[in-house]
């Protein structure tokens, strides 16, 4: 790859390294970029990712397995977005994501990376689990494959195969069955949906996935998706239609969210409880969406619900997006995003950290143990708050 | 070059002198008013040329459709005379200067929404109600080209407005639209009543942006939910030069649903928003026009207004801040018809 | 692993020292016009003793320190000249002590100016401090080292007089306090004892600032901008003599531009006004144009700009993308105000020579003693013909400054050099001797402020 091959060839050396991407809404810090905040060198921040990959695409610096660590600690959480000044700055993320295309084509990749494209090609999901275990997560549940019911409720990799979001995946789907809502699954036919794959920078699985995808939508004659993940969430309604894919996407929480104000949940009495909310970047930032999950939080009886200093907008995201949930390359510190992220609910005394994401679910989760926070902060998703299975 | 075209013989027989007894700013009986009048005529200096603050209403009060402002304004540029201190006047000058590049030329057939010099105000052209209508000017960076320089009324340069609207008129003329409905109302007091005043000759048709919201409104009525708020309405100094579409502003207030207070500085009696006499030489100046923004927002206030409906984007400039803390939402004509239909807005 | 990072990583931990490459590369460019130099290690330490730990290294192995905060002076002042570690400052960013009452915040060295001003902003929204117009990732430390200046100049003058404290890693190690603090009694001043100033505006060359108390400010609920606006740039200095004298205003700051072109040949003068009512706010608007400036409006020479605009923290890295290339770096002065006119005139010229869009900004000091005048240049990154044009644009404006008796503000190496030919000796002499005795191994930040 060189420069001229470079999508972003005419803009990339515009970045000014002036550092307004790192901080939040309100100016907290120099902190909201979780790969900097993880590693403290100026090297980790936006700017300085941007510099190095445009002396990398001009042959100044030469590749280097550092270098794709580099690029791959970026979670696409878009929270530089908010507050770079410059007139580039939508662009500022797909910046990156283009440079790691580029190094999946050159085929120099972190091993993980590669290992999570050939888990995800192989079987379908990046943890190299057998695809006949993709429904595993439903069993003993009343909920039938999609078959012209009005939603198709697509559950994702990690709602499928991770046993802590499997919880999130059932009590989403009880929430549903409670509520009345027509829908049905795909079991084991259910296929990555991509987003993550995208965010990597593997464009030609991106493509590969989203066309079987769509191909099986259609078939079945799917118009209407709910999602756990705002990952999905993003890609569906986002990306899917530049392949032709066209439907009309629901984040669980945005269904929730109707059904509550339908007055067709029984809502749960929380009393006493302090409900804090950690917006996922794919549905906040990436989608604009901050409310539906907060009015669906707000409707438990008895609890007060408190936003942690850094919120929507300004959220620090948990550091697991961008295929880091599975590689970690932000884990083992103390200055995780995650662990530092649920030090702020502490702050807010939060005795719930609400999350919508099956992705945060389990990074705060292991981070709130990390931090010896497991009794007093118990992470939930919000479906969670309302039903366990 | 272009010549105004005012009937002098009309406004030497006019039996009231309207323009200047009616003017809200300056106090003058009707025979200082023929006096002066004369004098302007004649190409002489006269107290109106200095202490007008070119709110544009005579044009309006004119009861022969002459055009006294223009001529105000036209002798103002003649004998030096400008309202406003040098330095302002020349940013103003400068601020119409192009310097983003050449606007993209697109053939655009039949009508098209004409954004002007506000390209960044697209967010309130959304929804039905401009759905499907070509855009022109809608890249802040080649608006320049779109300017259709009616400011410098304010600035005592007629001359220099009609040097520049040749170009301007020609940039437009290249998209080969038949029909602009134009955003901003000076715009359409620009090409129909100012360039034909002039005799500048004009390759379109423009249709005033009530005019065209109301007709729209009309197709989807089935949409509407009436509103029920009460609304004030800040009248821009450039309705002066449309007063035949002044009315469609209580048309489409009673279409949506929504109630027109009842003020004193209403329809003819409107006042001006202010911005341009806050920088003007006249001694007191900035503190007139403290004061006129004062009474505006006090009469909506007791009015029991809810909303303050604009038109001008520089009256939102100018006011919006002030009657948002006044409790009065500021709200554009094109906003409060989308929250009519239901849509959201930006 | 050489044997000294694996000493860095003993004091800071893994992750938080590295000889890698691509860091290196990163530590060895800064936002400006100047070449890159490399260091051979970055560490970013998080607690004073680490920071002692790292000095005491460097001292053992002979090896160059460079403190680094933000790295935004733009002037190369935190490039390691000589090679050597490169300290990031920006993990020491703690919040120590605010006292209300006595308006002052303790914090370490390394936290962002945008910190401060959202925390204080969260917790204490009866205070500010001066916070510069940079952007806000500018650290107090790396500000303090160069003598900046921000939102109160115009009452309080430069931000390295609104100190009340310091805590210092000397060149050899040890830790030493000065002010109040020194003697145990809190961080409440500076001053009576002994002055032992030899930290402020020394970049980084004596020590490792590790801790700062700043003064504070009342913060007024309603703060906003108006400007004035004339052509005639002779008129500027009277103008804020006169705003001055009024003594009503934060920050009084004039600017001209070529681009947009309504700034053109135009000399804007921001005025800043707070108040927590809003007839406060009016009579300062009355007192102001009214009253003081009301000549000048009369006589059409001068015209209220703006009033009531919002007082958005300053974004001038936009002036870093005017020709779309990322790049701009600019000579500061500070200058008598009546140097204005000459200022702004030779500043358009040199800005043409160089076919660079002339942009100037002058931002009084205190009550007119004197103004730090400054000219952008700005450049495309991708061009190495923009830089070249820059960089001599700004060598040549070093040169007028001195010309024209100014005293250049965070002067890069050139700038120094100009400035220590013109030093009066027994001054040079003394600044070797202090820098000698301090830092006996030469090792903080070589190269700069550098007396042969
Ligand atoms: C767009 C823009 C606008 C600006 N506007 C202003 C302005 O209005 N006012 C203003 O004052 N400045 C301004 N600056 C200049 C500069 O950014 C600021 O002065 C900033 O505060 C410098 O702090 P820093 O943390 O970036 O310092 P750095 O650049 O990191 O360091 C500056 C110097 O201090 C030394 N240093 C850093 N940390 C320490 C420490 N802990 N102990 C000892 N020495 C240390 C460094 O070695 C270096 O020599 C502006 C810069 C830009 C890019
Ligand atoms: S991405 Fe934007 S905010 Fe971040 S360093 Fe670059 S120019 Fe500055
Ligand atoms: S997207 Fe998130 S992780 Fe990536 S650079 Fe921006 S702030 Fe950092």
């Amino acid at each position: 790859m060189n420069l001229d091959e470079y999508k972003y060839k005419d803009l990339i050396h515009r970045c000014f390294r002036c550092g307004y991407c790192k901080f939040p809404t309100h100016w907290d810090d120099v902190t909201n970029c979780p790969s900097y905040a993880r590693f403290r060198m100026e090297s980790y921040s936006n700017g300085g990712r941007l510099w190095l990959i445009y002396a990398w695409l001009t042959g100044e610096i030469p590749w280097s397995e550092h270098l794709t660590q580099i690029l791959y600690t970026c979670t696409s959480c878009k929270s530089c977005v908010e507050k770079c000044p410059l007139s580039f700055n939508e662009d500022i993320v797909n910046m990156t994501v283009a440079a790691k295309a580029a190094m999946v084509e050159m085929g120099r990749l972190p091993n993980l990376v590669k290992k999570f494209f050939q888990n995800v090609q192989l079987y379908g999901n990046p943890y190299g689990i057998d695809a006949q275990k993709r429904s595993d997560w439903m069993n003993g549940m009343p909920v039938e494959s999609y078959g012209g019911q009005e939603y198709l409720y697509y559950v994702g990799c990690e709602g499928a195969y991770d046993t802590r979001a499997q919880k999130a995946a059932r009590a989403t789907a009880q929430l549903l069955i409670d509520g009345g809502v027509s829908f049905g699954v795909l079991g084991n036919e259910e296929l990555c949906d991509g987003n993550e794959v995208d965010m990597m920078g593997e464009e030609a699985l991106l493509e590969n996935l989203a066309t079987r995808n769509i191909q099986q939508f259609s078939d079945l004659g799917v118009k209407n998706i709910i999602t756990l993940s705002p990952h999905a969430y993003n890609v569906f309604k986002n990306k899917y239609p530049e392949f032709g894919g066209h439907f009309n996407v629901y984040h669980s929480t945005q269904i929730f969210a109707d059904l509550v104000k339908a007055g067709r949940l029984s809502l749960p009495d929380k009393s006493g409880a302090r409900i804090t909310f950690h917006d996922p970047c794919f549905l906040g930032r990436w989608n604009d969406e901050y409310t539906a999950p907060r009015k669906v939080i707000k409707a438990v009886k008895g609890a007060d619900f408190i936003e942690m200093d850094r919120s929507k907008k300004g959220a620090l995201c948990c550091g697991g997006g961008g295929g880091n949930f599975y590689t970690d390359f932000l884990g083992g510190s103390e200055e995780s995003p995650a662990r530092i992220r649920v030090r702020e609910a502490r702050d807010a005394k939060a005795d719930i950290l609400a999350v919508a994401c099956p992705n945060c679910l389990t990074m705060l989760e292991d981070a709130a143990k990390a931090e010896g926070l497991d009794d007093q902060l118990k992470v939930m998703d919000i479906a969670e708050i309302f039903c366990q299975v | 070059m272009y010549k105004l075209n005012f009937n002098e013989e009309m406004c030497f027989a006019c039996k009231t002198q309207d323009c200047l007894v009616r003017c809200q700013h300056l106090d003058i009986d009707q025979n200082t008013a023929r006096a002066e009048m004369e004098k302007i005529i004649n190409g002489e200096d006269s107290f109106v040329l200095h202490d007008c603050v070119t709110c544009y209403a005579c044009e309006e009060y004119c009861p022969h459709g002459n055009h006294p402002f223009y001529l105000i304004v036209q002798r103002q540029d003649e004998l030096g005379i400008s309202p406003l201190p040098e330095p302002l006047v020349k940013r103003g000058i400068q601020t119409g200067i192009p310097f983003r590049g050449e606007p993209e030329i697109s053939e655009i057939k039949g009508t098209a929404l004409n954004m002007g010099v506000f390209s960044n105000l697209m967010d309130h052209v959304q929804g039905k109600l401009f759905e499907g209508l070509p855009i022109m000017s809608h890249d802040p960076r080649k608006m320049f080209h779109y300017f259709c320089q009616l400011m410098y009324l304010h600035y005592g340069k007629t001359s220099l407005i009609n040097e520049r609207l040749v170009n301007i008129l020609e940039t437009i003329a290249a998209h080969k639209a038949t029909e602009l409905i134009q955003f901003h109302d000076e715009c359409y007091g620009t090409y129909t009543s100012y360039a034909p005043a002039f005799g500048i000759e004009v390759p379109f048709k423009s249709i005033h942006l009530f005019d065209y919201l109301y007709h729209k409104l009309l197709e989807l009525k089935d949409d509407i939910k009436p509103l029920n708020f009460k609304v004030a309405y800040q009248r821009p100094c450039s309705s002066r030069l449309s007063p035949d579409m002044h009315p469609y502003v209580g048309k489409i207030f009673d279409l949506i649903g929504v109630e027109q207070v009842k003020r004193e500085y209403v329809d003819e009696n409107a006042l001006c928003c202010g911005a341009t006499i806050l920088g003007q030489k006249k001694e007191g100046s900035r503190r007139y026009c403290v004061e006129i923004q004062k009474k505006n927002i006090e009469d909506m206030k007791k009015a029991g207004a809810e909303i303050c409906v604009f038109n001008c984007p520089a009256c939102m400039q100018t006011l919006g801040m002030p009657v948002s803390k006044n409790g009065i939402m500021p709200l554009f004509m094109s906003d409060l018809c989308r929250l009519a239909i239901g849509e959201k807005i930006a | 692993m050489s044997s000294i990072l694996n000493a860095l990583m003993d004091i800071v931990g893994e992750d938080y020292a590295s000889d890698r490459y691509e860091e290196l590369f990163t530590y060895s460019k800064d936002l400006g016009t100047s070449e890159p130099q490399w260091p051979e290690y970055v560490v970013a330490p998080k607690r004073v003793e680490e920071v002692q730990k790292i000095v005491y290294l460097a001292n053992k192995e002979k090896v160059a320190i460079v403190p680094l905060g933000g790295g935004l002076t733009l002037a190369g002042l935190a490039l390691p000249l000589k090679g050597g570690i490169i300290i990031d400052m920006k993990r020491m960013d703690q919040i120590i002590e605010v006292n209300e009452q006595a308006r002052y915040i303790v914090v370490e060295g390394g936290i962002s100016h945008g910190a401060i001003t959202a925390y204080l902003h969260k917790q204490h929204p009866h205070l500010m401090h001066s916070e510069p117009g940079a952007p806000p990732a500018a650290t107090v430390a790396g500000n303090i080292a160069i003598h900046g200046q921000g939102d109160l100049a115009h009452p309080y003058g430069f931000n390295t007089d609104m100190i009340n404290g310091l805590e210092v890693v000397l060149p050899t190690g040890e830790i030493a306090r000065f002010g109040s603090c020194a003697v145990g009694s809190g961080w409440y001043t500076m001053h009576p004892l002994p002055d032992l100033g030899f930290f402020l505006g020394w970049n980084g060359t004596t020590g490792i600032i590790t801790k700062v108390s700043l003064r504070l400010f009342p913060y007024k609920k309603i703060r906003e901008m108006d400007v004035f606006s004339v052509i005639d740039e002779e008129l500027v200095p009277e103008i804020l003599y006169e705003l001055s004298h009024l003594g009503l205003s934060e920050d009084l700051i004039t600017t001209s531009a070529a681009i947009p072109p309504m700034m053109n040949r135009i000399h804007n003068t921001s005025i800043i006004i707070a108040g927590d009512y809003e007839e406060e706010i009016e009579f300062k608007r009355h007192m102001i144009f009214d009253v003081t400036l009301a000549k000048y409006i009369h006589s059409g020479v001068g015209g209220i700009g703006a009033v009531s605009m919002e007082r958005a923290r300053p974004t001038i890295s936009k002036s870093a993308d005017w020709k779309k290339g990322g790049g701009f770096e600019y000579v500061g002065s500070i200058m008598p105000v009546s140097s204005y006119p000459e200022c702004y005139r030779r500043g358009a010229e040199i800005s043409e020579k160089h076919d660079i869009p002339y942009t100037v900004l002058g931002r009084v000091i205190g009550c007119c003693h004197a103004m730090m005048f400054s000219w952008f240049y700005a450049f495309n990154r991708a061009d190495p013909e923009t830089v070249r044009h820059a960089r001599e644009a700004l060598h040549e404006t070093d040169e007028m400054v001195m010309e024209i008796n100014g005293t250049i503000w965070k002067p890069a190496v050139f700038g120094q050099k100009l400035m220590m030919d013109r030093m009066d000796r027994t001054t040079l002499q003394l600044m070797k001797k202090v820098k000698d005795l301090l830092d006996p191994n030469g090792i903080m930040n070589p190269g700069n402020w550098e007396v042969k």
